[in-house]
């Protein structure tokens, strides 16, 4: 089903293309050996190559290059062994060197493409355009002081990969599925921590729109989107604003927009005539990057596995396809899935993380990275429920337990006395008690009165304050009854 | 003998057999630059007090038998060299008090092999310049004279103007300098000493105040060719730090000096004889030839095609990596900073750049802006390099010929400080037959050959294949013994 906007003159399609800024997971800067921790204090992360003193030169971080060789190959994509570094010109406070050192004209990754799951369950393949390894600048700080603009290098070197898609997505979802699909392979690479609140990732969307049979019309690019929600709605707030455009018989005019989440609309940044001439040359300060096949052989072999496998791996187990997508889509779900299912029933080790967990993790405002139940912990209840110390319910009132102590489930069991009652001796003496003082119902029960079964069964679990082997109980009932 | 007038290699035997002290030695040349500092204005900044206190401790090493192959020699800095804890001015205002908290590379080798520096030598600004008239420190003086016209004082050439009249003058027994496009072997010819610009990526660039970064070569000045090899073998080596530095062995140059020539092949390249070239700078490039060939080389008449657009590749080139390089210098972080009350940081760029540099580096900045911007690239930059390339193709089928190039070093002696400042053009002509090494990448050697008819010296120069700087000392000892030049400037420590 494809998605369109209704106009006063028609039908619109929509075209997508994203530019992705994604950090690259490193120890170190691109070009320095300056460190790149998030949330340091300011201008403390900063070597005299990121300041741009005199006579510093850059060198290259072969962890940074290795970093984008693996996430082109994850992007299924070409692994250019020559490339090369220039030099983008301009002037600003936080931009030491004058210059971002960027790879313009020959990026180190070429043409690929990702498959990515709509909500309909259908897939579509999206391709990339490239991949280049570039610095990103300072920060510049303008709200600190009310005449002077304060500037942070932190950042200044941090090595980026610029990941550029065809223009292939139609709708905001689409826009969405990429940038979500994008960010679980850096994930699961571990190329980028894909945290979009810290500014590890951030998206230029290029929005035009067209009737159908067109080619493309005239695009507009909303720069520094930072959530997945704000694409889709930069997407759709630009699409619309574009119809409105053209149906006034104007022209969109190609320009730079910042989206403002606030209001959900656009706003005009720069038109191309105020554009930048960047006067990009070659870095002389750097030779060709040049790599070898091998080594790109090596860190494909070194690989970890990736969204797709590892889904695919998933359903194999026999879970749903929705299961296996939920516990793919972050890594981190992944591994704590992984944690509870090894060597137990993998059906349900999925029902327990994506219902309990998940909610015990809405309901305590944690995350998956630091979840409310440890997953060691969350296994040893699913062998407490296999080998019959706990029954369904029990084991969701020690789930409870769990989360409130910290606990692991164990020790809840012993100290509470939470174990399941399978002595059937010790369960046959209530059920005769539970009888004995309903004689009424019993006769009731005896002249066809069936349905009452269910509440001796309630009866004796009430008296064994939850702890009785529901099958045995049942077994139990239905024997004495006779 | 005056202690300024040591060679180097004297110096370092003197000091070895214990004739003379590093601290003695050090400060002879300290006394000499508060004699003649004054008027030629070699130094921007002198550092006597560390000098000494280097000169003290280089003196301790070799009586505990621990002897640097540079052990207590006095050397002058370019000031285009960042020096750990010393004002580092490139020449230019806009650096301001600048002082550098790191040392570069080929000054902490040569600190390492236990040389004293005496302090930073004057340079045009940002090494832009023929002339030293550029640096915002004052021109240089040339310590050489006309014969019959003693009172009109001359350029020394630039821009390693400071450190080749320092030499010349026996205000430092040898000097660090750069050579962008013939910033080493144009001073050095002009003040009658030996110069070398060893082949692109033999010294690091590392803590070198950035020029053109792909032209721009550190190498030494030095009144002997041995001399200059002696300290080029402390200067050279790998640098991790510059990704264009040459992961190559270093030989021992001075050993190279003396092979002699027999048996090379040495080439004569015709584009080299320009119309218009005076008389005596032929006659000299032909006695050259004889020397070489008296001496068993034997001479190859070899062409270089591209060499009448060398110049203009040039200033394409090298004004497009400086407009880039230079546009660190902003008054953010360091160095001069001009603002008004209500500057923003448009004006803060605009007043701090207006008033940090001069007008060469403004020009150049913008030559190299106009021909990096888009609709220019492709006719200038991208041009540029494709006739670079040819420059580079014209020298690999020469060295098919011959072992080593012979060429004059300048067009001319040294001219008077008024010659040519107006005429950017004129003065960029200085530079014709030393800029194809820097855009080949090649090494390129002045050797002090003769005087002119005014009295003044002439250099010729010798070119060799990369890495094959061996050759070019063999080559350049060899003219060096033949030419026995013994002419000394007017102004010197000595005098």
């Amino acid at each position: 089903m494809s998605y369109t906007l209704e106009g006063s003159t028609g039908t619109w399609e929509i075209v997508v293309g994203l530019e992705v800024h994604a950090q690259v997971t490193s120890q170190s800067k691109l070009f320095s050996g300056a460190a790149t921790a998030f949330g340091a204090e300011p201008n403390s992360q900063v070597s005299f190559v990121d300041a741009g003193f005199p006579g510093m030169l850059p060198v290259i971080n072969r962890e940074c290059v290795a970093q984008a060789v693996r996430t082109g190959l994850g992007l299924n994509a070409q692994v250019n062994l020559w490339s090369r570094f220039d030099r983008k010109n301009y002037f600003y406070a936080d931009l030491p060197q004058g210059y971002q050192i960027s790879q313009f004209a020959h990026p180190i990754i070429g043409t690929g493409e990702i498959e990515v799951t709509l909500g309909d369950g259908t897939t579509k393949t999206i391709g990339i355009t490239r991949l280049h390894l570039e610095q990103d600048a300072g920060k510049s700080l303008h709200d600190q002081h009310a005449t002077k603009s304060y500037i942070d290098l932190n950042r200044s070197g941090v090595a980026l990969m610029e990941i550029v898609s065809e223009p292939d997505m139609r709708s905001p979802e689409e826009a969405g599925a990429y940038l979500t699909k994008l960010r679980q392979i850096v994930q699961y690479l571990g190329t980028c921590d894909g945290n979009m609140d810290e500014g590890s990732m951030r998206a230029d969307v290029n929005v035009s729109v067209r009737k159908a049979g067109e080619g493309f019309r005239t695009r507009c690019e909303v720069k520094n989107v930072n959530s997945i929600r704000f694409v889709m709605q930069a997407v759709e707030a630009e699409a619309k604003r574009q119809i409105e455009v053209w149906e006034a018989g104007d022209e969109v005019r190609q320009e730079t927009r910042l989206f403002d989440t606030a209001r959900g609309i656009t706003r005009s940044m720069r038109s191309k005539e105020d554009a930048h001439d960047y006067r990009y040359f070659p870095d002389p300060d750097l030779p060709p990057l040049v790599i070898e096949q091998a080594w790109v052989d090596e860190l494909r072999a070194a690989l970890p596995e990736l969204p797709d496998a590892r889904r695919g791996r998933y359903t194999a187990l026999g879970l749903t396809p929705y299961d296996a997508h939920v516990l793919t889509l972050e890594k981190e779900t992944a591994a704590y899935f992984e944690v509870v299912a090894k060597g137990r029933d993998a059906k349900l080790a999925a029902n327990w993380v994506t219902g309990d967990l998940f909610a015990a993790i809405n309901a305590t405002k944690t995350s998956i990275a630091e979840p409310p139940v440890p997953a060691e912990h969350l296994g040893q209840l699913l062998d407490l429920l296999a080998d019959k110390t706990l029954s369904g319910t029990l084991a969701k009132a020690v789930f409870a337990a769990m989360i409130e102590t910290g606990k692991a489930p164990g020790m809840i069991v012993e100290e509470r006395g939470m174990r399941q009652v399978t002595d059937t001796g010790a369960i046959d003496a209530v059920v005769a008690e539970v009888l004995g003082r309903n004689a009424d119902k019993v006769a009731q029960y005896k002249g066809g009165a069936e349905k009452l079964f269910g509440f001796f069964v309630g009866q004796v679990m009430k008296a064994m304050q939850g702890k009785g082997n529901p099958a045995l109980v049942n077994d139990a009932v239905k024997k004495a009854l006779g | 003998m005056h202690p300024t007038d040591f060679t180097l290699r004297g110096a370092l035997d003197a000091l070895n057999e214990g004739i003379i002290s590093s601290v003695e030695l050090t400060q002879a040349h300290l006394d000499a630059i508060g004699k003649l500092n004054p008027r030629l204005n070699a130094y921007i900044t002198v550092t006597g007090e560390q000098a000494l206190a280097q000169a003290k401790a280089s003196d301790n090493r070799r009586a505990d038998g621990g002897a640097g192959p540079l052990e207590g020699v006095p050397l002058a800095i370019k000031d285009l060299f960042c020096t750990a804890g010393t004002r580092t001015t490139a020449g230019s205002k806009i650096l301001g008090n600048f002082v550098p908290p790191y040392e570069s590379t080929v000054s902490g080798n040569l600190l390492r092999d236990g040389a004293v520096f005496l302090g930073k030598a004057n340079l045009d600004e940002f090494a832009m310049g023929s002339s030293n008239g550029t640096s915002a420190f004052g021109p240089v003086e040339n310590p050489w004279s006309r014969r019959n016209d003693p009172d009109t004082r001359l350029v020394p050439g630039g821009s390693s103007g400071g450190s080749a009249a320092a030499v010349a003058a026996r205000l430092a027994l040898g000097a660090t300098a750069t050579d962008t496009g013939g910033s080493i072997r144009q001073p050095a010819a002009f003040c009658g000493i030996a110069g070398i610009k060893p082949t692109y990526g033999r010294c690091s660039r590392f803590g070198v105040v950035a020029f053109a970064s792909s032209l721009d070569q550190a190498g030494p000045v030095a009144r002997t060719v041995e001399d200059c090899a002696i300290l080029l073998k402390s200067m050279s080596g790998f640098d991790p730090k510059d990704s264009t530095s040459a992961d190559v062995p270093v030989p021992d140059f001075a050993a190279a000096c003396a092979r002699g020539v027999k048996g090379l092949r040495i080439g004569i390249p015709k584009e080299y004889r320009l119309d218009g070239m005076p008389a005596e700078i032929g006659a000299l490039w032909q006695q050259g030839m004889d020397w070489l060939r008296a001496q068993g080389a034997e001479l190859v008449d070899i062409s270089l095609p591209h060499t009448k657009h060398a110049l203009p590749t040039y200033y394409v080139v090298a004004p497009a990596e400086a407009s880039s390089n230079l546009a660190r210098y902003d008054g953010v972080r360091y160095g001069l900073r001009q603002t008004a009350a209500d500057s923003d940081l448009r004006d803060l760029y605009e007043r701090t750049r207006a008033a940090g540099f001069g007008d060469e580096v403004k020009r150049r900045i913008m030559i190299g802006t106009y021909v990096l911007s888009a609709g220019y690239y492709d006719a200038y930059y991208l041009k540029a390099q494709k006739v670079r390339a040819l420059i580079r193709r014209d020298f690999d089928e020469a060295w098919q010929k011959c072992d080593a190039i012979l060429t004059p070093a300048t067009p001319s002696a040294a001219f008077g400080m008024d010659e040519k400042q107006d005429d950017p053009v004129a003065m960029y002509l200085n530079d014709v037959f030393t800029v194809t090494a820097n855009l080949a990448g090649l090494p390129g050697l002045a050797v002090p050959a003769g005087l002119s008819a005014e009295g003044l010296p002439l250099g010729l120069q010798v070119l060799g294949r990369a890495f094959d700087e061996e050759t070019v000392f063999a080559v350049g000892t060899a003219l060096e013994h033949a030419a026995n030049f013994t002419a000394l400037p007017g102004l010197r420590a000595s005098a």
